[in-house]
């Protein structure tokens, strides 16, 4: 048996596109500097000499056109893989994504069917300030009709890529620059893992529970699972054991994994690197809340996300709004000393 | 590109079935939304009545639609505006289905979920947007995919004068001129954004003059005329056809009615309308063909017969055809294949 070969998530993602690209002739790559660059976080390096200017097509700088033009070839039957650089830029090309790719499907009754994956960067960490260090997931994840699938690993990158890739409806892939590997910023190691060579597919809306635990639930996405998981280990020495659990995909949700864990551990905290208001830490809170009848709080719902304010440049203020593993270990800690009035009086 | 007689005889049998349709819906249109029949105070309800919602109507812009659809065959795609009856017909979409989906029943086009501004029809490559501008940009992906495809299918976009002041009409004609797409941009230009005039909100007299910012050839039709569409759209399509990418035309055409049914109008100058009607083109391609005897009064009168007929039969298919029921509205957000099985929330 070889040993297993590590990939970065970079080059999970391209390796997933490149094997679907052989497979389906229908598959094609669109975005700014997607080509002999290979794409400014090398989701897509080295597919241009594998396959072509035909298939792998650097566009001008107009998100609207070529966005738009991802639909339109989709309603015709081709299955375009099409990029938004960073998801901040989302504001110049916004109406062809959510008044178009997300409702045309809707709108026809189901008759027009948009293979399209919408890939973009997400997230900060690096001092890229607030125009170029959001997440937004759960912006896009409020919008009916858009897919919404946010890998942690490489692994899970690659199998979440292929499985995008072969859905008939849009899903936008959205990738962290923290966890790429890039050689030009750092990242977090556990990001890179065991990914096989074969094509593989992880089917969207089944959450992965990355450790077990008894304590306290901790829901994530993202980069965060990669802190949550090391937190975890920390809060281990402590005699703390946090089951640690990485949703994948936001649309669909896996609320039954969810569930299952508060139940058995009765705490929660959910560690989002979106803002904290109207998304996914208040989405995921509500699922409990919704949810009182069968589920057993000892202490409140605990939420740590970027407290909605725009990502500062500043390293020290950056990095204070944006959860770390440190605050992470706090915020479990503090949840660990609550009790729920219920739980008070009892 | 001179039409003979049976791309004439096409566009006037055509014009004639869009006029009617669109006369049929401005009077379906207002039943129900005036009193007694709606809350007390309000002068007009655009909720109430068999059709409710906008209404934007075309009457008077048919030789943009039929002059450039009847150079197209089935396999070319057309992407039209939230005024889209005109395109949609000269396009072929059936009126049954289009009709109920304005009425929003289940035998509509997208099962009473679009209505009339989003009107999808596969088979007829024909979709509409309510959306200014928001037709180009998915006309160039319908252009690449035929690109792709290796066939020589075009793809049409049509747009006000208003939306060429937006970003999407700058951005498909750059795109669409680098990569050489097979589409043809056509502006309909009926003078009024709404309420704006063109001349108030647009730099030049002639989007079609824009064009050649983009390096693309710019074709300017001056007469609201199937013949002079059909004419100037023939060379655009056959230089899409060959490779050759994008054009851009530019039609001087008439809104007989309102922005929307409702409107009142009141930024629009006294008279306006009845000069406008006193150049109607459809009665002059009537004149045109019975001088040059291409079409006798007998002939004249059938196709109106046939083009009232095909109206009322879909309205009255539209009135007879059942309600979605309620719970339908849950379904259709993502089309099914297998991916996933849970439900989405």
């Amino acid at each position: 048996m070889s040993t297993a070969r590590i990939l970065t998530m970079a080059q999970a993602i391209s390796e997933g596109i490149a094997q679907e690209m052989s497979r389906d002739a229908n598959v094609f790559v669109m975005g700014e500097d997607i080509g002999s660059y290979g794409g400014i976080f090398g989701a897509t390096g080295g597919l241009l000499d594998k396959f072509g200017k035909e298939r792998v097509m650097d566009t001008p700088i107009s998100e609207t056109a070529f966005i738009g033009a991802a639909t339109g070839a989709a309603a015709a039957g081709l299955r375009p893989i099409v990029e938004l650089m960073f998801v901040d830029f989302f504001g110049v090309c916004m109406d062809q994504i959510y008044n178009h790719l997300a409702k045309n499907t809707y709108m026809s009754g189901g008759h027009v069917k948009l293979p399209v994956v919408l890939t973009t960067a997400i997230g900060g960490g690096y001092s890229d300030a607030a125009q170029h260090s959001q997440c937004l997931y759960g912006t896009f994840a409020h919008i009916p009709g858009i897919k919404v699938v946010v890998p942690s690993d490489a692994y899970d990158a690659k199998g979440l890529m292929i499985a995008a890739i072969r859905d008939d409806n849009p899903v936008m892939f959205m990738y962290h620059k923290g966890i790429m590997g890039l050689p030009w910023m750092a990242y977090l190691e556990g990001s890179s893992n065991a990914v096989p060579e074969e094509a593989y597919v992880i089917p969207f809306g089944k959450a992965r529970v990355l450790q077990e635990g008894s304590d306290i639930t901790i829901v994530s996405i993202s980069q965060m699972v990669q802190k949550a998981v090391l937190a975890a280990r920390e809060l281990a020495t402590q005699s703390i054991h946090a089951e640690v659990i990485d949703l994948r995909t936001l649309v669909p949700l896996d609320t039954e994994t969810v569930l299952k864990s508060v139940r058995k551990t009765g705490r929660l905290l959910v560690v989002d690197e979106d803002y904290l208001g109207f998304g996914l830490s208040g989405e995921i809170a509500a699922l409990i809340a919704e949810n009182l009848d069968t589920v057993e709080l000892h202490a409140p719902v605990m939420r740590l996300a970027v407290p909605n304010v725009p990502i500062p440049y500043s390293r020290p203020l950056e990095q204070f709004v944006i959860p770390q593993v440190a605050s992470i270990v706090q915020a479990v800690q503090a949840t660990m000393l609550k009790k729920t009035a219920a739980a008070a009086h009892a | 590109m001179q039409a003979g007689k049976e791309k004439l005889l096409w566009m006037y049998q055509k014009m004639v079935e869009i006029r009617f349709y669109e006369e049929t819906m401005a009077a379906v249109y207002m039943e129900g939304k005036l009193p007694p029949h709606i809350q007390k105070g309000l002068a007009f309800d655009i909720g109430s009545g068999p059709v409710p919602g906008e209404m934007h109507l075309a009457a008077g812009q048919e030789p943009v639609a039929v002059g450039i659809c009847a150079h197209l065959t089935p396999d070319d795609t057309v992407v039209g505006t939230h005024r889209p009856h005109h395109f949609a017909i000269a396009k072929g979409v059936p009126l049954d289905p289009m009709t109920a989906e304005m009425f929003g029943k289940v035998t509509g086009l997208g099962k009473g979920k679009g209505g009339h501004m989003h009107l999808f029809d596969n088979a007829h490559k024909f979709s509409c947007s309510g959306i200014v501008g928001a037709s180009m940009p998915i006309a160039c992906g319908a252009a690449l995919a035929a690109k792709k495809m290796g066939s020589n299918w075009v793809a049409v976009a049509f747009f006000g004068e208003g939306a060429a002041n937006q970003g999407s009409f700058h951005e498909s004609m750059n795109l669409a001129a680098v990569w050489k797409l097979p589409v043809i941009f056509v502006c309909e230009d009926n003078q009024w954004a709404i309420s704006v005039p063109k001349n108030k909100a647009t730099s030049i007299e002639w989007v079609a003059d824009r064009a050649a910012g983009y390096g693309m050839p710019g074709i300017r039709v001056a007469n609201n005329d199937a013949i002079a569409v059909f004419e100037a759209a023939a060379p655009a399509i056959a230089r899409a056809r060959r490779g050759e990418g994008p054009s851009l035309i530019e039609v001087k055409t008439d809104r007989y009615f309102g922005h929307f049914q409702g409107d009142p109008e009141s930024y629009r100058p006294k008279g306006e309308v009845s000069s406008l009607k006193a150049r109607d083109p459809i009665p002059a391609l009537a004149r045109l063909l019975k001088e040059k005897n291409m079409m006798s009064a007998e002939e004249e009168s059938g196709i109106v017969k046939r083009a009232h007929s095909a109206v009322n039969q879909a309205f009255a298919f539209a009135r007879d055809s059942a309600y979605p029921t309620a719970q339908d509205a849950l379904a259709d957000v993502y089309v099914s294949n297998g991916s996933h099985t849970r439900s989405l929330v």
